[in-house]
Order: structure tokens, then C-alpha cells, then sequence
């Protein structure tokens, strides 16, 4: 995308999310990415308000938190808890989900494989993410960001690592269901040679768990 | 399961028709197959036993729903649904429920195209009495079996009711919390509970207090005479929900003095919160222009306004499944069986066995083309 600064006189609305609207603006005239929680009208106003005041300061402590282990995400630049807003780095590409596709087979499992690295960096720091989708991985030039920290948590526990491999897994299955198997392994590839096979094994174990835990698991 | 295609070779009778059945000829292929009918439609019982409802109800291949006979279980207040004694039920009641659809709908049994039952998921002993009457039927009256997911027909007796076409869709009941949408042949699931069904949470609820189950509706009114917010935890996984901390807080709220109506509004307004956020997640995700919301836990209106401004946030078209196909029923049955039919799916006797944890994405769907 590109944009000089003289068209952005007005905040443009690049996505509207299910629970933010983004905004590309200039802030202290650099383009910056803000990060409005919008009011639902389908949660009681007393619980709406808790939900995205929390979550709001929430992601901006864990971005920084992950900036720490080295995961690539973007540099929070402002927080506003009172107007639910985050302003933060603006990262030049697409999403991992609207990039993947158009790239070579190789290619897509190289992705796959680095996004495996980086989560396995963030999961062995002491992070999850809570909501881990190719949509919220943005690809700089092949460079992976991680966004969308605002159900993230601290957590050494397997269980919640094993969340955010299941949820994964989920969007693979559900959106890319002839290549999703290829795609998932060579994420864990990733994810063991970061971490290492047993730590992998181990969380690829839990996931199976979690999956047996929910309604009609047919064995075999 | 193995779902075979219908060929010759798996011909009930002896006339032989020489072509497959496709669109446009279905109706001579199966007519062909029952010289002493002179009708010109064809029409196909279904029978639903997976869980408190023994029901049978007989559709047209027009998708006219001409007869919907039920009888349910009634579990003593303060237990849940016993498996064999529902079981016990059903077995009671099974003959009057069949012979009343038939008769309601005016079709004789021998003049049926398909016998479809519900294989699962749902509690092995009444699947078993269901699909029990199903195989008998099926052999006696040389009417093909079609073996029918349960959600499935949820799924489907919501788009022909409202006429969803290419919907997300919302499954709720005391065996499903799932959002799905169809591609690539098959329903994929978007997101879902990790661990209980928002149908077992009230029910699991209202256990504890004495209250009988299917508890739904109980809660709902209780929960319309205050509007007094308990902060309760609110736990959503990206586009899944996890319902079971939430009922261990809402029933150790009411034990340390809360009132009960407090609790049932509280707990009825963070679990459907929850779960329209999960479904907001996955219309953003999917970017589909309709959401469909089918099953037992439909008929609560909390749920159907919450989920009314989710589809509004994103321009989609809102459809609920008509109130009385809310529950299970027998229509949803007959009607996934005969679009079974229709595209050439039937089951050998031999395959029908019930299958108690049978998942919707598990199941191929022909007959539901051209999404994306």
C-alpha cells in the first residue's frame, strides 16, 4: 500500500474487525495503526466496558512482554484505556491468510515453518496468544508479525500452548482442508527446531487432549 | 458408517432402472422401484431417537413437510435424561409415533421411497432404538435405509424453513455449541465449545436445583424478571467458548445467597455474549452474508437478538430455524434423507449401526454444491 502523508488528513479505516476497528492515521506526523475496541450491543454495557478496558491494556502489556523474547510484533506507540484505543506501528503487507495462497507450495510451508519458530518462542517465553490465526500474522516482505495479543496471557501451562496449536489447526483444517496437513506439520517443524522435538511432542499431545475433551471425538 | 452409491446392484426390488438417479430423473428411479405406487412424488419417513424425543415425520422431495409426530421423555426434576430409561421411552411409544406420521401425512408405508434415521451423535441406547425401528421398516417395506447425521438435519431443516442458502451456521443445543459453514463438500466447523453445550449448561444448572430438563425456557423466564448484572467469567478462545467455569461460578453464586433470578440472568447473558462473540469472530472470518441459527437452544430469544446484532454489525441476512423445528424432530431426518436420496446416497442394513459421537464435519455432502 502507498500512501503519502498529504492524502491522510482523516484516520482511513483500513478493517473492521469482530472487536476493533483499525485505523491507518498520522500521529506526531508518522503513520501509525490505531486500535479502537468498539461497544457490542449484544453484552450488558457493565460487562461490555470491563471486556474492552481490560483487553485493551491487556494486549498492549503483552505485546511488550513478547517484543522482549524477540517475536516480531509491532511497537506500541500509545495506550488509552478510557477510549478503549491503541496506537501502535504500522507494518507495510498482507496477512499471512491473504498472502499464503498466492505463494508456491514451498513457499507456504516455509511460512508455516518460520510462523512454527516464532510461536514456539513466545509459548517457551512464557506467552500464548489466545487467538492464533493466519489472520493475525502479517507478512513484511516475508518477515512474520504477530497482532491481536488482546486474548493473549502469561501462561507456562501446556493446556493453554495447547489451545493456541488446536485453534490453529482449526483454521487450517477449516479454511485450507486439502493442504491443511502439510501445512500444520511443517508449522510444528518449525516449532520443534525451535524448542526442540520433546517440548513439541508434548504440546502436540496436549492439543489431542483438548480436542477429546469437547463433544463426539471418534477414536481412529 | 460407509454411505454406498445406489446402483443396480444395490436394487430392494426387482424392477431395474437403467439410469442412475440425477436431478432431474430421481423421481422415475425410485418411483420405477415401487410399481404398486401411483404417486408422483416421492416421500420419505425420518425417525429421530438420538436423545429425549422419539419423533417421526414423513417430507415430500418437494420439501413439503407433511406430517411431524413426537413424543418426549420426561426426566424427574432434578436428574438429567437417563439413558436407558429414555430408551425405555422410546421403545413404548415408537410404534404410535410412526403410524401417526404416516397416517397424518396420508402415505402408506409401503409407498415410502426412504426410511431415514438418525445414526448419531446422541446417547447409544436410544439411537439404538430408533435405528432398530428404521432397519425394520426399511427391510419389511424394500424401502432404502439412508443413515442421517442428527446435526445435519438441524442444519438443514433450518435452510428449508428459512431458505438460508449459503449461511454461517449456528448450532445450539444440549448436544451442540458449534458454528459451521459449508465448503469443499463438507460443513466446517469455525468454532465451538471446548467443553460443555450452552443446552448443558442450563441443563446441568438447573439440576442442581430441581428443576426438570430440557431447562431452557425455565431459565429464560426467570432470568426476564430482573436485569441485576453478577460479574461471571467470561471465557471465549478465539472463535471457541469454554461454558464450564461458568457453570461451577454461577451455581457457587447462588449456594453463597445470590437470587436465583439474578444468577439465571447473569448466566444467561454472559453465556449468549460469549457465544455471539465466537460467531462475530467467524462472520469476520468467513465473511458470509447470512447466519443461520438452528437447534434446540434457538428458541431462546436472548440468543436470537444478541445473534440478530451480530448478523446487523455485518450486513448479514439473520435466519432462526421456525419454531417448532427448534427441537429435535422427525422432518429434520426425513428431509437430510431425502436430499441423501436425491443425490444417490443410501446405507446397506449392514452399515447402519449407530454411531454415538458422530462429528458434522465427518460427513460428505453431495447434494450441497457450488459454495465456495
Amino acid at each position: 500500500m502507498s500512501i503519502s502523508l498529504g492524502e491522510l488528513a482523516q484516520p482511513k479505516l483500513i478493517y473492521k474487525g469482530a472487536e476493533a476497528e483499525i485505523y491507518l492515521e498520522t500521529w506526531h506526523s508518522e503513520f501509525v495503526i490505531r486500535k479502537t475496541r468498539v461497544a457490542k450491543p449484544y453484552r450488558v454495557p457493565e460487562l461490555d466496558e470491563a471486556i474492552r478496558r481490560s483487553r485493551t491494556a491487556h494486549e498492549a502489556t503483552m505485546m511488550q512482554e513478547v517484543r522482549k523474547l524477540g517475536v516480531p510484533v509491532p511497537v506500541i506507540q500509545d495506550i488509552d484505556p478510557d477510549t478503549w484505543t491503541l496506537r501502535m506501528e504500522y507494518i507495510r503487507g498482507p496477512t499471512l491468510k491473504e498472502e499464503l495462497f498466492k505463494l508456491p507450495a514451498g513457499k507456504q510451508r516455509l511460512r508455516c515453518r518460520d510462523l512454527g519458530g516464532i510461536i514456539a518462542i513466545m509459548h517457551d517465553g512464557g506467552i500464548v496468544h489466545g487467538d492464533l490465526t493466519i489472520s493475525n500474522v502479517i507478512s513484511e516482505n516475508g518477515k512474520l508479525f504477530i497482532i491481536d495479543f488482546g486474548l493473549g496471557d502469561f501462561s507456562k501451562e501446556i493446556e493453554d500452548k495447547g489451545v493456541d496449536l488446536l485453534l490453529l489447526n482449526r483454521v487450517f483444517k477449516s479454511t485450507h482442508y486439502v493442504f491443511h496437513a502439510a501445512l500444520f506439520k511443517a508449522f510444528l517443524e518449525g516449532y520443534a527446531k525451535s524448542v526442540g522435538k520433546r517440548k513439541c511432542d508434548e504440546t502436540v499431545a496436549k492439543m489431542h487432549e483438548i480436542q477429546r475433551r469437547g463433544r463426539y471425538f471418534e477414536r481412529g | 458408517m460407509r454411505t454406498i452409491r445406489y446402483s443396480v446392484r444395490n436394487a430392494t426390488t426387482s424392477v431395474k432402472p437403467t439410469r442412475s438417479p440425477t436431478q432431474a430423473n430421481f423421481r422415475d428411479v425410485f418411483l420405477t422401484r415401487r410399481p404398486n405406487c401411483n404417486r408422483t412424488l416421492l416421500h420419505c419417513l425420518g425417525i429421530e431417537s438420538t436423545a429425549h424425543t422419539f419423533g417421526a415425520g414423513v417430507v415430500s422431495d418437494e420439501g413439503r413437510i407433511l406430517s411431524d409426530a413426537r413424543d418426549m421423555y420426561a426426566s424427574t426434576p432434578g436428574t438429567g435424561i437417563h439413558p436407558r430409561e429414555a430408551a425405555e421411552h422410546h421403545s413404548e411409544v415408537a410404534a404410535r409415533v410412526v403410524s401417526s406420521a404416516l397416517t397424518k401425512a396420508g402415505v402408506k408405508a409401503s409407498e415410502l421411497s426412504g426410511v431415514a434415521i438418525a445414526l448419531g451423535p446422541g446417547l447409544g441406547p436410544c439411537l439404538r432404538v430408533g435405528a432398530t425401528v428404521a432397519r425394520a421398516l426399511s427391510v419389511y417395506y424394500k424401502a432404502p435405509l439412508i443413515g442421517v447425521n442428527h446435526a445435519i438435519g438441524h442444519i438443514e431443516i433450518g435452510t428449508l424453513t428459512t431458505g438460508a442458502k449459503d449461511p454461517l451456521v449456528v448450532l445450539v443445543s444440549g448436544g451442540h455449541t458449534a458454528i459451521a459453514a459449508f465448503s469443499g463438500g463438507r460443513w466446517r466447523i469455525f468454532g465451538e465449545t471446548e467443553d460443555i453445550t450452552i443446552g448443558n449448561l442450563y441443563d446441568m444448572f438447573a439440576r442442581e436445583i430441581d428443576l426438570p430438563s430440557p431447562a431452557g425456557p425455565e431459565i429464560e423466564r426467570l432470568a426476564s424478571k430482573t436485569s441485576e448484572f453478577l460479574p461471571l467469567p467470561y471465557v471465549v478462545k478465539g472463535n471457541d467458548v469454554s461454558y464450564s467455569g461458568l457453570l461451577t461460578a454461577s451455581l457457587s453464586r447462588l449456594r453463597s445467597g445470590a437470587k436465583l433470578e439474578d444468577v439465571c440472568y447473569s448466566m444467561q447473558e454472559v453465556s449468549c455474549s460469549m457465544l455471539a462473540e465466537a460467531v462475530e469472530r467467524s462472520l469476520a472470518y468467513t465473511a458470509k452474508k447470512e447466519l443461520l441459527l438452528t437447534g434446540g437452544v434457538a428458541a431462546n430469544k436472548i440468543l436470537q437478538r444478541k445473534l440478530q446484532e451480530v448478523a446487523l454489525l455485518h450486513d448479514a441476512a439473520f435466519h432462526v430455524v421456525q419454531g417448532p423445528y427448534t427441537g429435535d424432530n422427525g422432518p429434520q431426518i426425513a428431509w437430510t434423507g431425502m436430499l441423501a436420496l436425491r443425490a444417490g446416497l443410501v446405507t446397506a442394513i449392514s452399515e447402519a449401526r449407530v454411531r454415538p459421537k458422530w462429528r458434522l464435519e465427518d460427513v460428505d455432502i453431495p447434494w450441497r454444491i457450488g459454495t465456495a
